[in-house]
Protein backbone atom coordinates (compact mmCIF):
# COMPACT_ATOMS: atom_id res chain seq x y z
CA UNK A 1 0.00 0.00 0.00
CA UNK A 2 1.33 3.49 -0.78
CA UNK A 3 2.20 5.39 2.32
CA UNK A 4 0.71 8.85 2.36
CA UNK A 5 2.02 10.76 5.36
CA UNK A 6 1.03 14.33 6.18
CA UNK A 7 2.17 16.30 9.20
CA UNK A 8 0.12 19.27 10.42
CA UNK A 9 2.58 21.29 12.45
CA UNK A 10 3.58 24.80 13.50
CA UNK A 11 7.21 25.81 13.04
CA UNK A 12 7.99 26.86 16.67
CA UNK A 13 6.36 23.80 18.25
CA UNK A 14 8.77 21.66 20.28
CA UNK A 15 6.20 18.88 19.99
CA UNK A 16 6.08 19.00 16.18
CA UNK A 17 9.88 18.93 16.14
CA UNK A 18 9.79 15.54 17.90
CA UNK A 19 7.57 14.05 15.21
CA UNK A 20 9.69 15.54 12.41
CA UNK A 21 12.81 14.00 13.97
CA UNK A 22 11.17 10.58 14.33
CA UNK A 23 9.97 10.59 10.69
CA UNK A 24 13.42 11.65 9.49
CA UNK A 25 15.17 8.98 11.60
CA UNK A 26 12.99 6.38 9.85
CA UNK A 27 13.53 7.93 6.41
CA UNK A 28 9.78 8.45 5.95
CA UNK A 29 8.75 10.88 3.21
CA UNK A 30 5.94 13.17 4.26
CA UNK A 31 4.11 16.32 3.32
CA UNK A 32 4.54 19.13 5.82
CA UNK A 33 1.57 21.48 6.24
CA UNK A 34 2.24 24.63 8.22
CA UNK A 35 -0.75 24.98 10.53
CA UNK A 36 -1.20 27.88 12.90
CA UNK A 37 -2.89 26.30 15.96
CA UNK A 38 -4.58 29.60 16.80
CA UNK A 39 -6.39 29.46 13.47
CA UNK A 40 -8.55 26.35 13.69
CA UNK A 41 -8.64 25.25 10.07
CA UNK A 42 -11.31 22.73 8.98
CA UNK A 43 -8.59 20.11 8.44
CA UNK A 44 -7.17 20.59 11.96
CA UNK A 45 -10.63 20.39 13.53
CA UNK A 46 -11.48 17.32 11.47
CA UNK A 47 -8.24 15.53 12.30
CA UNK A 48 -7.98 16.54 15.97
CA UNK A 49 -11.54 17.31 17.07
CA UNK A 50 -10.83 16.63 20.74
CA UNK A 51 -7.86 18.95 21.32
CA UNK A 52 -7.66 20.94 18.07
CA UNK A 53 -3.90 21.11 18.48
CA UNK A 54 -0.80 20.38 16.44
CA UNK A 55 1.12 18.28 15.65
CA UNK A 56 -1.24 15.89 13.89
CA UNK A 57 0.23 12.99 11.95
CA UNK A 58 -2.06 11.79 9.18
CA UNK A 59 -1.16 8.36 7.80
CA UNK A 60 -3.20 7.21 4.81
CA UNK A 61 -5.97 9.60 5.85
CA UNK A 62 -6.08 8.48 9.51
CA UNK A 63 -4.99 10.91 12.23
CA UNK A 64 -2.69 10.22 15.16
CA UNK A 65 -2.55 12.96 17.81
CA UNK A 66 -0.12 13.75 20.65
CA UNK A 67 3.60 13.81 19.79
CA UNK A 68 4.85 11.00 22.06
CA UNK A 69 2.04 8.75 20.81
CA UNK A 70 3.06 9.67 17.25
CA UNK A 71 6.68 8.66 17.95
CA UNK A 72 5.57 5.25 19.25
CA UNK A 73 3.31 4.81 16.23
CA UNK A 74 6.10 5.74 13.81
CA UNK A 75 8.43 3.32 15.61
CA UNK A 76 5.88 0.48 15.36
CA UNK A 77 4.84 1.05 11.74
CA UNK A 78 8.34 1.60 10.33
CA UNK A 79 9.84 -1.06 12.54
CA UNK A 80 12.35 -2.37 10.01
CA UNK A 81 14.76 0.48 10.54
CA UNK A 82 16.36 2.45 13.37
CA UNK A 83 14.46 1.45 16.54
CA UNK A 84 13.48 4.49 18.61
CA UNK A 85 12.19 2.71 21.72
CA UNK A 86 14.18 -0.03 23.45
CA UNK A 87 12.96 -3.59 22.85
CA UNK A 88 13.24 -4.63 26.50
CA UNK A 89 9.92 -3.97 28.33
CA UNK A 90 11.64 -2.57 31.43
CA UNK A 91 13.87 -0.19 29.44
CA UNK A 92 10.80 0.80 27.43
CA UNK A 93 8.89 1.64 30.61
CA UNK A 94 11.77 3.82 31.78
CA UNK A 95 11.88 5.64 28.44
CA UNK A 96 8.12 6.24 28.63
CA UNK A 97 8.49 7.47 32.24
CA UNK A 98 10.96 10.15 31.20
CA UNK A 99 8.88 11.13 28.19
CA UNK A 100 5.97 11.62 30.56
CA UNK A 101 8.16 13.58 33.03
CA UNK A 102 9.13 15.96 30.24
CA UNK A 103 5.50 16.48 29.23
CA UNK A 104 3.95 16.65 32.71
CA UNK A 105 6.63 18.49 34.68
CA UNK A 106 9.09 20.18 32.36
CA UNK A 107 6.63 21.76 29.92
CA UNK A 108 4.80 24.12 32.26
CA UNK A 109 7.77 26.00 33.75
CA UNK A 110 9.50 25.89 30.33
CA UNK A 111 6.93 28.33 28.93
CA UNK A 112 6.20 30.22 32.16
CA UNK A 113 9.87 31.19 32.37
CA UNK A 114 9.38 33.36 29.26
CA UNK A 115 5.60 33.81 29.29
CA UNK A 116 5.06 35.23 32.78
CA UNK A 117 6.56 37.87 35.01
CA UNK A 118 7.16 38.69 38.66
CA UNK A 119 6.75 35.99 41.27
CA UNK A 120 5.24 33.52 38.81
CA UNK A 121 8.31 33.79 36.59
CA UNK A 122 10.71 33.47 39.53
CA UNK A 123 8.95 30.29 40.66
CA UNK A 124 8.99 28.93 37.11
CA UNK A 125 12.73 29.55 36.75
CA UNK A 126 13.46 27.79 40.05
CA UNK A 127 11.34 24.80 39.04
CA UNK A 128 12.78 24.67 35.52
CA UNK A 129 16.36 24.67 36.81
CA UNK A 130 15.47 21.79 39.17
CA UNK A 131 14.07 19.83 36.22
CA UNK A 132 17.15 20.53 34.08
CA UNK A 133 19.29 19.17 36.90
CA UNK A 134 17.04 16.11 37.29
CA UNK A 135 17.29 15.43 33.56
CA UNK A 136 21.07 15.88 33.70
CA UNK A 137 21.28 13.36 36.56
CA UNK A 138 19.19 10.88 34.60
CA UNK A 139 21.50 11.24 31.59
CA UNK A 140 24.50 10.50 33.81
CA UNK A 141 27.56 9.50 31.82
CA UNK A 142 25.61 8.04 28.91
CA UNK A 143 26.07 9.72 25.51
CA UNK A 144 22.30 9.67 25.01
CA UNK A 145 19.26 8.99 27.17
CA UNK A 146 18.88 5.87 25.06
CA UNK A 147 22.38 4.77 26.14
CA UNK A 148 24.70 4.36 23.17
CA UNK A 149 21.91 5.18 20.76
CA UNK A 150 19.78 8.31 20.18
CA UNK A 151 16.27 7.29 21.18
CA UNK A 152 12.82 8.13 22.50
CA UNK A 153 13.77 10.36 25.44
CA UNK A 154 16.43 12.15 23.39
CA UNK A 155 13.78 12.95 20.78
CA UNK A 156 11.27 13.99 23.47
CA UNK A 157 13.70 16.49 25.00
CA UNK A 158 15.76 17.80 22.07
CA UNK A 159 12.57 19.27 20.60
CA UNK A 160 12.90 21.95 23.30
CA UNK A 161 16.44 22.86 22.22
CA UNK A 162 15.31 25.63 19.83
CA UNK A 163 13.65 27.28 22.84
CA UNK A 164 16.68 27.15 25.18
CA UNK A 165 18.01 30.55 24.08
CA UNK A 166 14.57 32.16 24.62
CA UNK A 167 14.21 30.50 28.05
CA UNK A 168 17.66 31.79 29.04
CA UNK A 169 17.11 35.30 27.68
CA UNK A 170 13.73 35.98 29.24
CA UNK A 171 14.29 33.75 32.28
CA UNK A 172 17.68 35.35 32.93
CA UNK A 173 19.61 32.19 33.66
CA UNK A 174 22.18 29.97 31.96
CA UNK A 175 21.36 26.34 31.24
CA UNK A 176 25.07 25.65 30.66
CA UNK A 177 25.87 26.91 34.14
CA UNK A 178 23.08 24.90 35.79
CA UNK A 179 23.34 21.69 33.74
CA UNK A 180 26.58 21.63 31.71
CA UNK A 181 26.39 17.90 30.90
CA UNK A 182 22.97 18.48 29.38
CA UNK A 183 24.40 21.12 27.06
CA UNK A 184 27.09 18.62 26.02
CA UNK A 185 24.30 16.19 25.22
CA UNK A 186 22.54 18.79 23.06
CA UNK A 187 25.77 19.26 21.08
CA UNK A 188 25.81 15.52 20.31
CA UNK A 189 22.16 15.60 19.20
CA UNK A 190 22.25 18.70 17.04
CA UNK A 191 24.77 17.25 14.59
CA UNK A 192 22.23 14.61 13.58
CA UNK A 193 20.65 15.40 10.23
CA UNK A 194 17.15 14.61 11.53
CA UNK A 195 17.56 17.15 14.33
CA UNK A 196 19.17 19.83 12.15
CA UNK A 197 16.26 19.63 9.71
CA UNK A 198 13.61 19.72 12.44
CA UNK A 199 14.95 22.57 14.56
CA UNK A 200 13.78 26.14 14.32
CA UNK A 201 16.37 28.91 14.40
CA UNK A 202 16.66 29.91 18.10
CA UNK A 203 16.74 33.61 17.12
CA UNK A 204 13.46 33.23 15.24
CA UNK A 205 12.03 31.58 18.34
CA UNK A 206 13.17 34.56 20.44
CA UNK A 207 11.36 36.89 18.04
CA UNK A 208 8.26 34.72 18.20
CA UNK A 209 8.41 34.64 22.02
CA UNK A 210 8.78 38.45 22.05
CA UNK A 211 5.57 38.91 20.09
CA UNK A 212 3.79 36.34 22.24
CA UNK A 213 4.98 38.06 25.44
CA UNK A 214 3.48 41.33 24.23
CA UNK A 215 0.17 39.63 23.56
CA UNK A 216 0.30 38.09 27.05
CA UNK A 217 0.97 41.53 28.53
CA UNK A 218 4.29 40.41 29.90
CA UNK A 219 6.49 42.64 27.77
CA UNK B 1 13.38 -16.68 37.09
CA UNK B 2 10.93 -16.23 39.97
CA UNK B 3 8.63 -13.32 39.43
CA UNK B 4 8.43 -11.14 42.49
CA UNK B 5 5.77 -8.49 42.01
CA UNK B 6 4.95 -5.87 44.64
CA UNK B 7 2.43 -3.07 44.24
CA UNK B 8 2.73 0.00 46.45
CA UNK B 9 -0.74 1.49 46.36
CA UNK B 10 -3.45 3.39 48.22
CA UNK B 11 -6.89 1.78 48.31
CA UNK B 12 -9.00 4.70 46.88
CA UNK B 13 -6.52 5.54 44.09
CA UNK B 14 -8.19 5.27 40.70
CA UNK B 15 -4.67 4.98 39.27
CA UNK B 16 -3.71 2.07 41.53
CA UNK B 17 -6.95 0.37 40.49
CA UNK B 18 -5.70 0.29 36.89
CA UNK B 19 -2.56 -1.62 37.82
CA UNK B 20 -4.47 -4.02 40.10
CA UNK B 21 -6.87 -4.82 37.24
CA UNK B 22 -4.06 -5.31 34.71
CA UNK B 23 -2.15 -7.68 37.01
CA UNK B 24 -5.30 -9.71 37.64
CA UNK B 25 -6.20 -9.79 33.94
CA UNK B 26 -2.86 -11.47 33.36
CA UNK B 27 -3.19 -13.80 36.34
CA UNK B 28 -0.05 -12.35 37.95
CA UNK B 29 0.36 -13.01 41.65
CA UNK B 30 1.43 -9.89 43.47
CA UNK B 31 1.94 -8.55 46.96
CA UNK B 32 -0.26 -5.53 47.64
CA UNK B 33 1.20 -3.02 50.09
CA UNK B 34 -1.00 -0.24 51.42
CA UNK B 35 0.82 3.10 51.67
CA UNK B 36 -0.11 5.85 54.12
CA UNK B 37 0.28 8.93 51.94
CA UNK B 38 0.76 11.15 54.99
CA UNK B 39 3.62 8.92 56.10
CA UNK B 40 5.26 7.54 52.97
CA UNK B 41 7.40 4.45 53.39
CA UNK B 42 11.16 4.54 52.76
CA UNK B 43 10.52 1.96 50.03
CA UNK B 44 8.11 4.27 48.20
CA UNK B 45 10.55 7.17 48.40
CA UNK B 46 13.35 4.92 47.17
CA UNK B 47 11.30 3.40 44.32
CA UNK B 48 9.71 6.65 43.11
CA UNK B 49 12.15 9.40 44.07
CA UNK B 50 10.98 11.74 41.29
CA UNK B 51 7.26 11.89 42.05
CA UNK B 52 7.02 10.09 45.43
CA UNK B 53 3.57 8.86 44.37
CA UNK B 54 1.63 5.63 44.19
CA UNK B 55 1.07 3.31 42.49
CA UNK B 56 4.57 1.88 42.13
CA UNK B 57 4.96 -1.54 40.56
CA UNK B 58 8.12 -3.32 41.70
CA UNK B 59 9.06 -6.27 39.49
CA UNK B 60 12.01 -8.31 40.70
CA UNK B 61 13.23 -5.29 42.64
CA UNK B 62 12.93 -2.81 39.76
CA UNK B 63 10.33 -0.04 39.93
CA UNK B 64 7.91 0.99 37.20
CA UNK B 65 6.08 4.26 37.94
CA UNK B 66 2.95 5.87 36.45
CA UNK B 67 -0.14 3.69 36.08
CA UNK B 68 -0.54 3.94 32.28
CA UNK B 69 3.11 2.95 31.89
CA UNK B 70 2.64 0.09 34.37
CA UNK B 71 -0.36 -1.29 32.43
CA UNK B 72 1.64 -1.25 29.18
CA UNK B 73 4.59 -2.90 30.94
CA UNK B 74 2.36 -5.63 32.36
CA UNK B 75 0.88 -6.21 28.89
CA UNK B 76 4.35 -6.57 27.36
CA UNK B 77 5.90 -8.78 30.05
CA UNK B 78 2.91 -11.13 30.49
CA UNK B 79 2.03 -11.17 26.83
CA UNK B 80 0.74 -14.75 26.78
CA UNK B 81 -2.84 -14.04 27.80
CA UNK B 82 -5.61 -11.40 27.75
CA UNK B 83 -3.95 -8.77 25.58
CA UNK B 84 -4.69 -5.32 26.98
CA UNK B 85 -3.54 -3.13 24.08
CA UNK B 86 -4.61 -3.86 20.51
CA UNK B 87 -1.99 -5.44 18.24
CA UNK B 88 -2.59 -3.03 15.34
CA UNK B 89 -0.37 0.08 15.60
CA UNK B 90 -3.16 2.48 14.62
CA UNK B 91 -5.59 1.00 17.16
CA UNK B 92 -2.83 1.15 19.76
CA UNK B 93 -2.27 4.84 19.00
CA UNK B 94 -6.00 5.48 19.46
CA UNK B 95 -6.06 3.55 22.76
CA UNK B 96 -3.06 5.54 24.01
CA UNK B 97 -4.74 8.78 22.91
CA UNK B 98 -7.87 8.10 24.96
CA UNK B 99 -5.94 6.97 28.03
CA UNK B 100 -3.89 10.17 27.72
CA UNK B 101 -7.15 12.17 27.40
CA UNK B 102 -8.43 10.56 30.59
CA UNK B 103 -5.15 11.30 32.37
CA UNK B 104 -5.06 14.93 31.24
CA UNK B 105 -8.69 15.78 31.72
CA UNK B 106 -10.68 13.65 34.15
CA UNK B 107 -8.65 13.82 37.36
CA UNK B 108 -8.04 17.57 37.68
CA UNK B 109 -11.55 18.58 36.74
CA UNK B 110 -13.26 15.89 38.82
CA UNK B 111 -11.22 16.88 41.87
CA UNK B 112 -12.81 20.32 41.70
CA UNK B 113 -16.27 18.83 42.20
CA UNK B 114 -15.41 18.12 45.83
CA UNK B 115 -12.79 20.78 46.57
CA UNK B 116 -14.43 23.95 45.21
CA UNK B 117 -17.68 25.85 45.49
CA UNK B 118 -19.64 28.64 43.86
CA UNK B 119 -18.69 29.63 40.31
CA UNK B 120 -15.57 27.49 40.25
CA UNK B 121 -17.63 24.43 41.14
CA UNK B 122 -20.27 25.19 38.53
CA UNK B 123 -17.59 25.55 35.84
CA UNK B 124 -15.94 22.27 36.93
CA UNK B 125 -19.28 20.40 36.88
CA UNK B 126 -20.01 21.62 33.37
CA UNK B 127 -16.54 20.65 32.16
CA UNK B 128 -16.66 17.21 33.82
CA UNK B 129 -19.96 16.38 32.16
CA UNK B 130 -18.56 17.51 28.79
CA UNK B 131 -15.51 15.29 29.29
CA UNK B 132 -17.64 12.29 30.25
CA UNK B 133 -19.96 12.90 27.30
CA UNK B 134 -16.92 13.00 24.99
CA UNK B 135 -15.87 9.62 26.38
CA UNK B 136 -19.42 8.31 26.04
CA UNK B 137 -19.37 9.42 22.39
CA UNK B 138 -16.09 7.62 21.82
CA UNK B 139 -17.56 4.47 23.38
CA UNK B 140 -20.49 4.69 20.97
CA UNK B 141 -22.34 1.39 20.62
CA UNK B 142 -19.31 -0.73 21.46
CA UNK B 143 -19.53 -2.89 24.60
CA UNK B 144 -16.09 -1.69 25.64
CA UNK B 145 -13.80 1.15 24.57
CA UNK B 146 -11.60 -1.61 23.17
CA UNK B 147 -14.48 -2.90 21.03
CA UNK B 148 -15.62 -6.42 21.83
CA UNK B 149 -12.80 -6.91 24.29
CA UNK B 150 -12.12 -5.19 27.60
CA UNK B 151 -8.86 -3.30 27.18
CA UNK B 152 -6.52 -0.41 27.88
CA UNK B 153 -8.98 2.49 27.81
CA UNK B 154 -11.56 0.58 29.85
CA UNK B 155 -8.87 -0.08 32.46
CA UNK B 156 -7.80 3.59 32.38
CA UNK B 157 -11.32 4.86 33.13
CA UNK B 158 -13.17 2.30 35.25
CA UNK B 159 -11.48 3.21 38.56
CA UNK B 160 -12.98 6.70 38.38
CA UNK B 161 -16.43 5.08 38.70
CA UNK B 162 -15.79 4.48 42.42
CA UNK B 163 -15.47 8.24 42.83
CA UNK B 164 -18.66 9.10 40.89
CA UNK B 165 -20.95 9.06 43.96
CA UNK B 166 -18.52 11.46 45.72
CA UNK B 167 -18.50 13.84 42.72
CA UNK B 168 -22.31 13.62 42.62
CA UNK B 169 -22.82 14.15 46.35
CA UNK B 170 -20.41 17.03 46.92
CA UNK B 171 -20.73 18.51 43.44
CA UNK B 172 -24.49 18.12 43.29
CA UNK B 173 -24.65 16.50 39.89
CA UNK B 174 -25.97 13.29 38.36
CA UNK B 175 -23.60 11.40 36.09
CA UNK B 176 -26.20 8.66 35.44
CA UNK B 177 -28.72 11.09 33.99
CA UNK B 178 -26.12 12.92 31.89
CA UNK B 179 -24.23 9.85 30.66
CA UNK B 180 -26.51 6.81 30.78
CA UNK B 181 -24.54 4.82 28.19
CA UNK B 182 -21.38 5.26 30.23
CA UNK B 183 -23.16 3.76 33.24
CA UNK B 184 -24.16 0.75 31.11
CA UNK B 185 -20.48 0.33 30.27
CA UNK B 186 -19.61 0.61 33.99
CA UNK B 187 -22.04 -2.21 34.84
CA UNK B 188 -20.54 -4.40 32.13
CA UNK B 189 -17.01 -3.82 33.45
CA UNK B 190 -18.07 -4.60 37.02
CA UNK B 191 -19.17 -8.05 35.88
CA UNK B 192 -15.51 -8.91 35.31
CA UNK B 193 -13.97 -10.56 38.35
CA UNK B 194 -10.67 -8.73 37.85
CA UNK B 195 -12.48 -5.40 38.06
CA UNK B 196 -14.79 -6.33 40.94
CA UNK B 197 -11.79 -7.50 42.98
CA UNK B 198 -9.75 -4.38 42.22
CA UNK B 199 -12.29 -1.66 42.96
CA UNK B 200 -13.22 -0.50 46.47
CA UNK B 201 -16.83 0.06 47.56
CA UNK B 202 -17.83 3.51 46.21
CA UNK B 203 -19.56 4.27 49.56
CA UNK B 204 -16.23 3.87 51.31
CA UNK B 205 -14.62 6.22 48.79
CA UNK B 206 -17.35 8.81 49.46
CA UNK B 207 -16.72 8.50 53.22
CA UNK B 208 -13.01 8.94 52.56
CA UNK B 209 -13.67 12.07 50.48
CA UNK B 210 -15.90 13.46 53.27
CA UNK B 211 -12.97 12.99 55.68
CA UNK B 212 -10.60 14.71 53.23
CA UNK B 213 -12.99 17.64 52.95
CA UNK B 214 -12.99 17.99 56.76
CA UNK B 215 -9.22 17.77 56.78
CA UNK B 216 -8.94 20.45 54.08
CA UNK B 217 -11.38 22.65 55.95
CA UNK B 218 -13.98 22.38 53.21
CA UNK B 219 -16.80 21.04 55.38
Amino acid sequence: MTNQVILLDFWPSMFGMRTKIALAEKGVEYEYKETDPWVKTPLLIEMNPVHKKIPVLIHNGKPICESLIQIEYIDEVWSDTYPILPSDPYEKSQARFWGEFIDRKFYDPSWKVWGTKGEEQVAARKELIEHFKTLETELGDKPYYGGEVFGFVDIALIGYYSWFKAMEKFGEFSIEKEAPKLIEWTKRCIVRESVIKAMADPDNIIQYACVFRKSLGVE
Amino acid sequence: MANEVILLDFWPSMFGMRTRIALREKGVEFEYREEDLRNKSPLLLQMNPIHKKIPVLIHNGKPVCESSIQVQYIDEVWSHKNPILPSDPYQRAQARFWADFIDKKVYDVSRKTWTTKGEELEAAKKELIEILKTLESELGDKPYFGGDEFGYVDIALIGFYTWFPAYEKFGNLSIESECPKLMVWVKKCLERETVAKSLPDPHKVTEFVAELRKRFGLE
